[in-house]
């Protein structure tokens, strides 16, 4: 069956020689997909269209802004003023970051909650932790570019978290600022890595969509298709149910971007970088909280590990951890539907996140401590205890026999408790 | 000596344990209620007239406005020939010159707003020892923004019972610390309106607080103009790309 496409002679002439239109009808039109995905499943598309944004916008701004400390406070401020529509374009970007790492974090958690980590797709959930820790490192380099108060308090207590390495950490961190301070030598080099990072991220972002496209979505039933009746084609049923998604998250972004730009932001950070004026709290973006707190719940030192090596090594750990992940549940069935207990797990595990946020969100004292000590207990117990004893403990719900018939006894009551 | 203040921050930021509050918050300051306020919001052009004489006339004797330049006050209505002469009222540092020397000039509408001070060593000299921000970006660089600059600019009074201030101070309830080196800057009749408006302390502290939110987003007008147009555009879109979903999907019903 000869699609219209195919159908132009010059489409013809070139696919011949270069089959990208065979490529992206395969990957992109054809490209079979279960057909009972819901709309947890928009965000990853979601999260591919903003990385492009954010790219577009971050080479329009790198035109105009100046990486030296004397200047990229003052060059950041002639985008907003001078530059045309600079200041939409600066707002998008700021904005974007936040609005990129609300949908890749619900995009973690949807394939939390279905199992979408499980074999088959080991390594796709590993590229994907894989791309959560370069944006997280493009995202606080970016943060720094500014050069307001919170930009170079940030910078130095983060980067400072390397000293905490026995023995070289001190010849760690001079190496990292390139001098005796976080100074001009610093900004200089995240300015080159902020612009290069987004590029190893669109990378990895094609190895995940290889991965992806090996063995298809899972889906919310967790099941494998059995048959062509239990998928569609991506085109058109998932390219629209996408748009319209990205339409619905665009209207949210531009309420942000046009009425509320400052919304996620620190004012503290529209006072230029003053190297001798420590800021009264100095706190990261919201997306860093919940690894703050986990940072700074170590308030003791064990044996020969000071508490601060601890925190850190925690910190760090609690993200390399998602690595481990398909080995830590071994239950055999992906979708949290059918499993009863690992379903509530889920949601303490969420709320554990929050309150570990809101607790890196407030000064370190008195009760703060010992919730955000508790929560992080909780948060490697989650990891390391619950899951894998639940693998054992835990008796699933009968799944349904296919996607196409998942109305079971069993499954009938089941997700109707679901997410939806 | 910055070294020390490094150690001390990094410390204090990662320090688990309970830390000493730098400095009692201020009250909480009252919502004003502005014109630039919502999503139609819009700047007051009389008040910001007005603000621009409060400023002129009493804040930029110690502060700068660095990131404003004569020109822009043609986004507030200010004609080519009034800017013109605002610009050439003030004598710019310029040079060097043809033989290498420093002179002066009068003001163009493509300089920034002339500082008070040289630099800040020269500020801090003649304020003891404080250094008076620049206001560019005061309204964005301070929590509560318009309302706590209002809020501050009516707040001085006297310390309540049994709080001693510094030498210098001044008691203002709504500055972190309650404890402020600018002294009451506002004074009733401390200006002459050009519009006949009476100068009291309440009226040039909305004035020149609306003037600072324009400083520091000259773009809101066209920012929220904008919004408004593009959301509306999206929710219509969202509704037809969802009705076309339904269609599209109702084929697999």
């Amino acid at each position: 069956m000869a699609r219209p496409l195919m159908r132009n002679a010059l489409v013809r002439w070139i696919d011949h020689r270069l089959p990208i239109f065979a490529f992206m009808e395969k990957e992109l039109v054809d490209y079979p997909t279960p057909k009972n995905l819901n709309y947890w499943w928009n965000y990853g598309s979601l999260a591919g269209i903003v990385l492009v944004v954010m790219i577009v916008t971050g080479i329009v701004l790198a035109m105009h802004y100046t990486p030296h400390v004397d200047h990229a406070f003052g060059s950041v401020e002639r985008i907003m003023r001078d530059v045309n529509y600079g200041w939409m374009i600066r707002y998008i970007h700021t904005n974007g970051a936040s609005a990129f790492f609300v949908i890749v974090y619900i995009h973690i958690f949807r394939g939390l909650y279905y199992g979408s980590y499980k074999a088959p797709r080991e390594l796709l959930w590993m590229i994907g932790v894989a791309i959560l820790l370069a944006m997280m490192a493009t995202a606080f380099m970016g943060y720094v570019l500014p050069w307001g108060q919170m930009s170079f308090w940030g910078a130095t207590v983060i980067t400072n978290l390397f000293s905490a390495i026995p023995w070289v950490g001190e010849t760690v961190v001079t190496w990292l600022w390139g001098g005796f301070t976080v100074d001009n030598p610093t900004l200089n080099r995240f300015y080159s890595l902020h612009y290069l990072l987004p590029f190893v991220i669109a990378a990895l972002v094609g190895l995940h969509l290889i991965a992806l496209h090996q063995h298809g979505s899972n889906n919310p039933v967790g099941i494998d298709a059995k048959g062509p009746q239990d998928k569609i084609p991506f085109h058109p049923y998932y390219t629209i149910k996408d748009m319209f998604g990205l339409a619905l998250f665009l209207t949210i972004f531009a309420g942000f971007v046009f009425f509320a730009p400052n919304f996620f932001g620190e004012p503290e950070n529209y006072i230029p970088a003053n190297p001798l004026q420590t800021p009264t709290h100095i706190v990261p973006e919201w997306y860093f909280l919940p690894f703050y707190a986990i940072l700074r719940s170590i308030t003791f030192d064990v044996w020969f590990l000071s508490a601060k090596l601890i925190g850190v090594v925690l910190m760090f750990g609690s993200i390399l951890i998602l690595f481990l992940l398909p080995w830590l549940d071994r239950s055999p069935v992906r979708s949290a539907r059918f499993r009863p207990i690992y379903r509530q797990m889920f949601w303490v595990l969420l709320l554990d996140c929050i309150v570990l946020g809101w607790v890196g969100g407030n000064p370190p004292e008195g009760l703060f401590v010992v919730i955000g000590q508790i929560a992080t207990a909780y948060y490697f117990a989650h990891f390391i205890i619950l899951l894998p004893a639940l693998s054992v403990l835990e008796k699933p719900r009968p799944v349904p026999d296919s996607i196409s018939r998942p109305v079971l006894d069993g499954a009938a009551a089941a997700s109707s408790g679901g997410v939806r | 000596m910055r070294a020390l203040a490094l150690s001390l921050a990094v410390a204090a930021a990662l320090a688990a344990g309970p830390r000493a509050e730098a400095a009692e918050s201020g009250a909480a300051p009252p919502a004003v209620g502005w014109s630039f306020d919502g999503l139609f919001g819009t700047f007051d052009r009389a008040a910001l007239r007005r603000g621009l004489r409060v400023y002129t006339e009493v804040c930029a004797a110690c502060h700068a406005l660095e990131h404003l330049h004569y020109r822009n006050l043609a986004g507030i209505g200010f004609g080519e020939a009034e800017i013109k002469a605002i610009a050439a009222a003030v004598d710019i540092a310029d040079g060097p010159d043809a033989e290498g020397e420093m002179f002066e000039r009068p003001g163009r509408p493509s300089d920034r707003f002339a500082a008070p001070f040289a630099n800040e060593n020269a500020a801090r000299a003649a304020n003891g020892g404080a250094y008076p921000p620049d206001l560019s970006l005061i309204v964005k660089a301070r929590p509560g923004g318009a309302d706590y600059l209002h809020a501050l600019l009516v707040g001085y009074g006297d310390p309540p019972n049994g709080m001693t201030l510094h030498e210098g101070m001044s008691y203002n309830a709504y500055f972190p610390g309650r404890q402020i080196a600018m002294p009451a800057p506002l004074s009733d009749e401390a200006v002459e309106y050009e519009d006949g408006t009476r100068a009291t302390v309440a009226q040039m502290a909305r004035d020149v607080t609306s003037f600072l939110a324009w400083a520091a987003e000259p773009e809101l007008e066209e920012r929220k103009r904008m919004g408004v147009k593009i959301v509306l555009f999206l929710i219509v879109l969202t509704g037809l790309l969802f009705a076309i979903k339904r269609r599209i999907w109702a084929r697999l019903h």
